[in-house]
């Protein structure tokens, strides 16, 4: 910890905006988790600390890094190609799980599924 | 060569995603790099992965950049309707729109672009009627999001025909 000051005030305070907003997105996000009210509206909430918060804080971390030139900034880079490229895989499936059981139940609101004349139908 | 490497080009990244994770040239590493794309070439070959050819790079870049500022304002946007959502309920509801997409990467891409975007969400695509049916958080402007699905649709049929 103790060669972050040698960090320049100026990358300092950028530094410390990044991180500052990338944590209050994140926040938004979990909030957003308490808030809203059904479970498609709550799928919403995370992607937002997924892709604004990770990447404002990989900012962050890179612009740290980058000026005190003790590492390479390629981490972050992966960091964010990994959590863009798989959350909306886990996301997609619990939507899908969501839709099915609603289905299942019969509750208002929720599309039906189409069912094609004469073919059985596999997911 | 083939049978080792049954795509060379993934094994290739592989290793220079673990030289560069590790930050180090020793044999060992180089040593780790080979097997672990040697083996998860295998992994993928027993996947059956769809091949697709992209055809223009420079769309593509420009299409990046694109869903980029998508993210960053569909992300303030969800933020000010989480925010007000204490006073002013969210209006959320289920869209459905007719996809023209036969490449399954194309489609794979754009379910996670429509996921990785606050304020949609992908739930289903119909393979026979080729439907699409997904969540979208602020249903105000309904013709918005149609739009912004079919742009999509229209940039990924360029860049994988």
């Amino acid at each position: 910890m103790s060669h972050l000051t040698d960090l320049p005030s100026w990358a300092a305070i950028g530094v410390c905006g990044l991180l500052l907003l990338g944590a209050a997105i994140t926040l938004i996000g979990s909030l957003g988790l308490l808030r809203l009210s059904n479970f498609y509206e709550r799928l919403h909430a995370p992607t937002i600390a997924t892709s604004g918060g990770t990447i404002l804080i990989c900012l962050a971390s890179m612009l740290c890094f980058a000026v005190l030139q003790s590492r390479w900034i390629f981490h972050e880079l992966l960091i964010i190609f990994f959590v863009t490229v798989t959350t909306p895989v886990t996301l997609a499936l619990l939507g899908q799980a969501a839709l099915y059981r609603d289905r299942f139940e019969e509750k208002n609101g929720v599309p039906r599924k189409h069912r094609p004349a004469g073919g059985n139908e596999t997911d | 060569m083939r049978t080792w490497f049954p795509y060379p080009l993934l094994s290739i990244t592989l290793l220079v995603m673990w030289l560069l994770l590790n930050q180090s040239l020793a044999p060992g590493s180089i040593l780790i790099g080979l097997v672990l794309g040697m083996v998860l070439g295998w992994v993928t070959l027993k996947l059956h992965p769809a091949r697709s050819h992209l055809q223009r790079i420079g769309r593509a870049a420009g299409f990046a950049l694109e869903v980029v500022a998508d993210i960053v304002r569909s992300n303030i946007a969800v933020a000010s309707i989480i925010l007000r959502s204490g006073r002013v309920p969210a209006i959320a509801g289920f869209l459905t729109v007719d996809l023209d997409l036969e490449d399954e990467n194309a489609l794979a891409l754009l379910a996670c672009i429509l996921t990785a975007t606050p304020g949609t969400a992908w739930l289903e695509y119909d393979r026979r009627r080729k439907t699409l049916l997904f969540h979208v958080l602020d249903l105000q402007n309904e013709e918005v999001w149609l739009q912004t699905v079919r742009r999509y649709e229209a940039a990924l049929k360029e860049i994988f025909q």
